[in-house]
């Protein structure tokens, strides 16, 4: 048990030493996605060949920090660069394996004991081929600043210890040692950190808002309610780093006046729940969570609920009448949460990654966080990178850096040597921008006033083979599904516009429904009440803004420009190529190709479906998409 | 035994355990979510039986209950297969090719006319708005396992060792829950 700053920090000393004295670490990311790719069997194959290589070392499991001179294998967080997963990572020489397989277990043990390196292994820059030992001199890390993510993938996130050895509860021990609770609102307003949510509301604003509220008890929420398609930004800083999450939610329920703490996730990531409710347990039993912190007089719970499956419990009211175990519709503010919130009790609500910045800015003070970034976005950013581009994944950047140097040179471009076409911000909620936009940087206000958003931090790439009014269709089926219905311009206006892209789409548009469309649009955002209705239209919007012309070329000239709309394919029959065979007309379900045996078939465009099915069968490449 | 005798023997040890769980999770209104949630994992859906108890037990209508446990994407009213098959369809496995991903399991498991569960009660095929996983797009999610950077054929051949797997485990009948 820690009772004491003092006792914490000959804690983090000790621990500090014992992570020193181990020689060699090899660190298995076992994030979602280098999980799914085979990673825990990777880790079991590392500790094997470890036990075979080891005579006389030391094997010490994860979370085991008394082992001297011990070669460690440790289970990790997000890396980031989750398509080259299983990652493993060896310290300190920081070499970067991607793409480990159990059989390379041995190699890598043995290579690692001679301190040498497996060179096939190593990152390669995906775009130039360009192998790399440490890979963060590539371009996919060298230009990141990992603040947040500092932890990610450098520590086991089931290891409270590994935490603390790194600094971890410092913030929290100088927020309740030193300093007042208005002091500590003072100071996160002072470091200008916004809501990573989305929203980019000053973060301490909030608190002081909700400070000043008499009513007891109060609480701290935490939005891990991570819903946009496309973003996993929230996802894994839980999984990789729970404790700073924890920590920051502790610090904020310092500064509010809050005793008790609600984690709210969603149910589609269970790593994380599970991370986060070990971390919980962990520190309860340090006795950094509970009552009478480090001998300070401040108690804090915490708990977690978990979501259930719907997106428009991001909208904080929307999520604490979930974690109220009603249903999850928003309603109008104010009253604000600060003021009646959860229980109808003054409430504080932030997204992970606000909580996640809150420790380092009590330690490292306002102005280091204020360096970060730009005069009024300041700090970093989390954003996951992903879609149509070479490098997809886990990215953490300062604000104010370009989409463009974000998707070229950290993402290395497109793949397949295809042109990029527009890169979607801030998911459904968010805009589409063309490469006219990619010289903007990304902070709150410029993406706003390009009709996008940062949003929580998703950016989907797509390129010259998607087509942008499926594309648009495909986030109005998304919002007109999530649309809890509670306000008929959200309700009904997304499922007509959704009927007017699916009609476009589907070759049958005027120029009429590009207009309508337009204009319900504008509605659907002047007349919703909550961000969801409000956003609803933007991917339409910010569409129509800049690709109009592909719009148009669907209803006026009947072509997908992009060739992906099956409604505007067109088969046909090359008589030079074909012989005859019939298997063409054998595979057409609908019927529509007929001929004679030996003399070549013809396709009736009335009666074809354009499925692609006579393509697929002809041996011979008679039959052309045009 | 008669149906009806079995029917209210089945009622009778399923409440034993919704009891539990409300033993478990606190019985009160604010915990209803959760309480929904545990049921759903124990049984794969929602029964009627169960709403009807929890509803009594924690006060309130069977209407407010009814009204959460339709709201949420999580829950079902009908019982899912013993494999829950989520092709996910975000934003960055939707760009990459999911639809095609999604038709081919409907074809393979000859799920048609809105059918989302197969007739044997093993699978169930559902699209998930985005799992997190987008780095290694597109993604499928068999209960809790996911399955990465996929095309219609790998799909196809992660169904086809379930389908295998389920055929010897009937010879040897298997009758251990996979999730």
């Amino acid at each position: 048990m820690i009772t004491t700053v003092p006792m914490l920090q000959e804690t983090r000393a000790a621990l500090a030493a014992a992570r020193e004295r181990q020689s060699v670490r090899i660190l298995v990311c076992t994030g979602t996605g280098c999980a799914a790719n085979g990673a825990a069997a990777v880790y079991a194959a590392l500790e094997g060949a470890i036990s075979a290589h080891g005579g006389g070392v030391d094997i010490a499991r994860s979370g085991d920090h008394d082992a001297q001179n011990g070669h460690h294998v440790v289970s990790t967080g997000c890396r980031g660069l989750c398509a080259a997963g299983p990652l493993v990572h060896i310290e300190p020489s920081g070499v970067l394996y991607t793409h480990v397989t159990p059989d390379d277990a041995d190699e890598i043990v043995a290579a690692t004991l001679r301190g040498e390196v497996v060179h096939r292994l190593v990152y390669r820059d995906p775009a130039t081929g360009e192998a790399y030992d440490h890979a963060e001199e590539s371009p996919f890390y060298r230009r990141q600043v990992r603040q947040v993510l500092a932890h990610c993938g450098n520590m086991d996130p089931e290891s409270i210890e590994e935490y603390i050895s790194l600094g971890g509860y410092a913030g929290l021990a100088k927020a309740v040692s030193e300093m007042t609770p208005e002091q500590v609102c003072e100071q996160v307003l002072a470091s200008k950190l916004r809501g990573r949510g989305g929203a980019g509301f000053p973060a301490g604003l909030k608190w002081n808002l909700t400070r000043v509220q008499p009513a007891t008890p109060k609480y701290v929420v935490c939005n891990g309610d991570e819903g946009d398609p496309g973003a996993f930004m929230n996802r894994s800083l839980m999984e990789g780093d729970p404790h700073r999450v924890l920590e920051g939610m502790m610090i904020a329920g310092y500064a509010i006046g809050a005793s008790e703490g609600v984690f709210y996730v969603r149910a589609e990531y269970p790593l994380a729940v599970r991370r986060l409710r070990l971390a919980i347990a962990a520190a309860e039993e340090m006795g950094l969570l509970g009552d009478d912190i480090l001998g300070s007089g401040f108690s804090f719970h915490a708990r977690i609920k978990e979501g259930a499956g719907a997106f428009v419990c991001g909208e904080e009211t929307a999520l604490l009448a979930s974690a109220e175990g009603k249903r999850g519709m928003p309603r109008s503010k104010p009253p604000y949460p600060a003021s009646q919130g959860l229980y109808g009790q003054p409430t504080v609500i932030n997204n992970v990654e606000t909580l996640g910045n809150v420790p380092e800015i009590i330690v490292r003070g306002a102005e280091w966080f204020r360096s970060l970034g730009t005069e009024r976005s300041a700090g970093t950013k989390t954003f996951a990178l992903t879609g149509k581009v070479v490098n997809a994944g886990l990215v953490e950047i300062p604000m104010g850096f370009t989409l463009r140097d974000m998707i070229f040179e950290i993402g290395g471009g497109v793949p397949n040597g295809k042109r990029f076409k527009a890169v979607q911000i801030g998911g459904p909620s968010g805009g589409c921008l063309p490469e006219s936009q990619l010289d903007l940087p990304m902070d709150y206000d410029t993406l706003q006033a390009a009709g996008a958003m940062v949003g929580s931090g998703g950016l989907v790439v797509i390129d010259e083979d998607n087509c942008i009014v499926e594309f648009a269709r495909y986030f109005m089926q998304f919002i007109q599904n999530e649309s809890c219905g509670k306000c008929v311009a959200c309700r009904e206006g997304t499922k007509q516009m959704l009927a007017l892209l699916q009609k476009i789409v589907d070759g049958q548009g005027t120029l009429d429904d590009i207009a309508l469309l337009e204009e319900l649009g504008n509605v659907v955002k002047d007349a919703s009440l909550c961000m969801l209705g409000k956003t609803a239209a933007n991917p339409v919007l910010s569409t129509l803004r800049y690709f109009r012309d592909e719009y148009e070329a669907h209803v006026r000239d009947r072509v997908c420009p992009a060739h992906a709309c099956q409604a505007f394919r067109r088969f046909t029959i090359n008589p030079d190529k074909c012989v005859g065979c019939s298997r063409c007309a054998k595979a057409c379900p609908a019927g529509a190709i007929s001929g004679t045996i030996k003399s070549p078939f013809v396709i009736d465009q009335e009666q074809c479906v354009r499925c692609g099915a006579c393509v697929e069968v002809c041996r011979l490449g008679a039959v052309e998409e045009n | 035994m008669d149906t009806s005798t079995a029917t209210t023997r089945n009622t009778a040890n399923r409440l034993v355990e919704v009891e539990e769980i409300l033993a478990r999770r606190g019985r009160t209104p604010t915990e209803l979510i959760g309480v929904l949630q545990d049921i759903q994992e124990r049984w794969h859906y929602l029964p009627e039986d169960a709403l009807n108890y929890v509803a009594t037990t924690l006060g309130m209508s069977v209407n407010t209950v009814f009204g959460v446990a339709t709201f949420y994407a999580q829950f079902s009213l009908e019982p899912k297969g013993k494999y829950l098959v989520r092709i996910c369809d975000g934003t960055a496995c939707h760009v990459k090719g999911s639809t095609p991903i999604y038709e081919a399991m409907k074809k393979k498991l000859d799920l048609r006319d809105g059918r989302v569960t197969t007739a044997d009660g093993l699978f169930t095929l559902e699209t998930v708005a985005c799992v997190g996983a987008c780095g290694i797009a597109p993604v499928m999610v068999i209960n809790d396992q996911v399955h990465s950077q996929l095309t219609p054929e790998a799909a196809e051949m992660i169904i086809d060792t379930l389908m295998a797997r389920e055929q010897d485990g009937a010879e040897s009948s298997d009758e251990v829950e996979p999730r």
